[in-house]
């Protein structure tokens, strides 16, 4: 099973039996807002072990209304991507059960 | 300007009022509990912002660019993220408003 936001929440606030449970929903409700906002403004993240956060461009282009045929210029934009850093990349990769 | 552990934490010290120490550890257990659930080949969905999933990679042909010789790319397990419609839309969004 995936693990969501609230299974996160639960796991700090377990970790964390000195703090309110509450306090563990605003921590990764911070976090996350200033993640997204941060992108949003243009600006990178990095986060040593566990991988960075940049904006990748996408050149405008000329694609197809799938339902009409006609042709329509897509506009060019950011897209976030995402790059897994030393630590997460090499535990990921050898956990049991991963590739041999 | 980059978003870092360190500026994270300044947050979760301003906003949710936990002491620098908390502050920092809190920062430090959220990609750590991240980090642990991939490593068990298990999906993170976090909504909002994005979800990290696990792509097993079978081996694949390379070559070392330096000598032109024939190595195999061995089979592997990698993190990939794949960002809300909510995050694409602010990043889009913020694109746009700095347009012209």
């Amino acid at each position: 099973m995936d693990m969501t936001k609230s299974e996160l929440i639960a796991r700090l606030a377990e970790r964390y039996p000195q703090l309110v449970a509450k306090d563990a929903e605003l921590a990764v409700k911070t976090i996350l807002d200033a993640m997204a906002g941060s992108l949003a403004k243009g600006q990178r993240i990095e986060i040593r072990g566990f991988g960075s956060f940049d904006l990748n461009y996408r050149p405008p282009r000329v694609g197809r209304n799938p339902k009409s045929g006609s042709s329509v210029v897509v506009p060019e934009k950011y897209v976030p991507h995402f790059k897994a850093g030393k630590e997460l990349r090499e535990r990921v990769d050898l956990a049991p059960g991963a590739s041999e | 300007m980059t978003l870092t552990k360190a500026e994270l934490a300044d947050l979760l010290f301003d906003k949710v009022g936990l002491n620098k120490r908390e502050a920092k550890d809190m920062v430090e257990s959220f990609f750590e509990e991240i980090r642990s659930t991939l490593e068990t080949g298990t999906s993170v969905k976090l909504s909002g912002f994005g979800n990290f999933q696990l792509r097993d990679k079978p081996q694949r042909p390379g070559r070392n660019p330096k000598t032109g010789e024939e190595i195999p790319i061995t089979a592997r397990r990698v993190v990939t993220f794949h960002a809300s419609q909510k995050l694409k839309g602010m990043v889009e969004q913020h694109h746009a408003n700095t347009q012209g």
